[in-house]
């Protein structure tokens, strides 16, 4: 297929009849499917068949789903552009020539290409909004704890979510109802509060007639002039449907791109030392002893940003820094749960540009991680808080699609559809 | 903020990823930025995290799980049954 989506086609039926039954969905490759290779978009995992198949895509199956293939990332989810994947860049279908944002760029692609029809991404620090933002399409973040992660490839556990991509806010509504539930394999799983709506299709009404939307300055002042000048469009647009805005202050964000990296990289140190080239993966071969053979092992399957982020982490968390660093990250991130907290008793969702910045061209980012990281500053504050968030396609520049995200509180999953679904 | 070749070699020991020349001296001008970046975390507050954790309990009872030929079959190399590793010393 076109674009480089997937790394491995394949086709899984579903069982007969179900919510799903003709829909075909694209999985992105850090996700377990018994008897079809499993990359994570890494050398280390070339060649890797899980014995069993993730919770949701149990759920797919039974909902009459049909898998047509696993697709590309940034290695181990690690990157904002589809670039550090072993098995090659992705292309925008929507933007040529340009990145289709990351690290869920290849499930992105294929809906925004029509090469499935919807798609499971993960979501770590943006993972699943900044591809959807990139390509036009819709992207959902769940709250922590409402999708399972069981045979997700971790990550950084206490951030990653597994979310919907699809055409529209509907469909990607549709999705998520059939992925979320308790599940006993993922005890951070919890069933959302009685009294919260969990009929999400449904909630796909475009009724937003009385909705309070806030704008954190913080996530505006940095974005583009053409990112700006669409997202103000699209809140003209929710205004003239119902909604009324104010503008809100988020203090705490100034500082959660370096909380989130200080995390997201510690727990990457620790879920990446599983891959020992033993018990499956990239095999450090030759005669040394134990360390010798794990090092060779992880210097020949890691890519550039992989180890980046493996070391820092075990920078972060090494005798004399875990206080400096791993300790204040976790304030850090404290304080942003208490921000968003405070917010949500006066408003009843926050709006921002998904990402600040449009597209970026191929090639552009990858000798500098730094400005790279940056790009992630409007997404990775909903990580941090464990919140729900949406991405919709809220116009173009001419460098590319933009997207509008909107952050609810904790499993307010169908406010964001409703009010999502009045954009897309 | 300063981060030199050696710092990196110490840490890639510690974390047992081999680097080469190059990619040590790439890591140490990059790490310098980002943990550069990182020093504003030292100006957050105080705060008082909600304590949001419980406990979450099921019955210890036995279930399918892998057979011995599925755990094994993705491993490098294998022998009556059990991973093969490199040497521990």
């Amino acid at each position: 297929m076109s674009h480089n989506a997937f790394i491995t086609e394949a086709r899984i039926e579903g069982d007969g009849d179900g919510p799903l039954a003709g829909q075909t969905v694209a999985v992105k490759d850090n996700i377990s499917t018994d008897g079809v290779e499993t990359t994570c978009g890494s050398a280390a995992l070339e060649g890797y068949v899980p014995p069993y198949d993730a919770t949701v895509v149990e759920r797919l199956k039974a909902a009459g789903a049909t898998i047509v293939g696993k697709t590309n990332m940034d290695e181990f989810g690690m990157g904002t552009t589809t670039e550090t994947s072993a098995f090659g860049p992705v292309e925008n279908p929507a933007a040529e020539g340009r990145v289709p944002g990351g690290s869920s760029g290849g499930s992105a692609a294929a809906v925004a290409a029509g090469e499935a029809d919807l798609a499971l991404g993960s979501d770590t620090g943006g993972s699943v909004r900044c591809p959807a933002a990139f390509c036009g399409v819709v992207g959902i973040k769940p709250t922590y704890g409402l999708v399972s992660r069981y045979g997700l490839v971790a990550y950084a556990n206490s951030l990653e979510q597994i979310g919907p991509l699809a055409p529209n806010v509907e469909a990607a509504a549709e999705l998520l109802e059939v992925l979320a539930g308790e599940d006993p394999n993922d005890a951070t799983t919890r069933e959302p509060p009685a009294e919260v709506d969990t009929d999400y299709a449904a909630a796909a009404d475009g009724d937003i007639s009385g909705l309070t939307v806030g704008v954190p300055t913080e996530l505006l002042e940095g974005a583009d002039e053409g990112v700006r000048s669409v997202f103000e469009d699209a809140i003209d647009a929710l205004e003239s449907k119902g909604a009324t805005t104010e503008a809100v202050s988020l203090p705490s964000v100034e500082t959660a791109v370096q909380a989130y990296y200080v995390i997201a990289m510690s727990e990457a140190s620790s879920n990446l030392a599983r891959f020992d080239g033993v018990r499956y993966g990239q095999s450090g071969e030759g005669d040394g002893n134990w360390n010798e053979s794990f090092a060779a092992a992880r210097e020949i399957g890691f890519g550039e940003e992989v180890k980046r982020r493996v070391l820092l982490g075990t920078y972060a968390l090494s005798a004399g820094y875990h206080d400096k660093y791993y300790k204040k990250a976790q304030d850090a991130r404290a304080w942003v749960k208490q921000d968003f907290d405070e917010a949500f008793e006066s408003v009843d969702v926050l709006a921002s540009p998904t990402m600040p910045v449009p597209p970026f061209e191929r090639g552009e980012s990858l000798d500098d991680p730094l400005q790279m990281y940056l790009a992630d500053a409007n997404t990775v504050p909903v990580n941090l808080a464990n919140l729900p968030a949406i991405s919709v396609p809220a116009g173009e520049t001419d460098e590319g699609p933009v997207g509008l995200q909107l952050v609810g509180p904790a499993f307010g999953e169908a406010t964001l559809i409703r009010a999502g679904s009045a954009l897309a | 903020m300063t981060v030199d070749d050696e710092e990196v070699r110490h840490v890639a020991q510690l974390a047992r990823v081999d680097l080469d020349d190059e990619e040590v001296e790439r890591f140490a001008g990059q790490f310098a930025e980002i943990l550069e970046h990182f020093e504003a975390l030292d100006e957050v507050p105080k705060v008082d995290p909600d304590p949001e954790l419980a406990n979450v309990m099921r019955p210890d009872e036995v279930e399918k799980g892998l057979t011995q030929e599925e755990a094994l079959r993705n491993a490098p190399e294998t022998e009556d049954g059990y991973f093969k590793g490199p040497t521990v010393s």
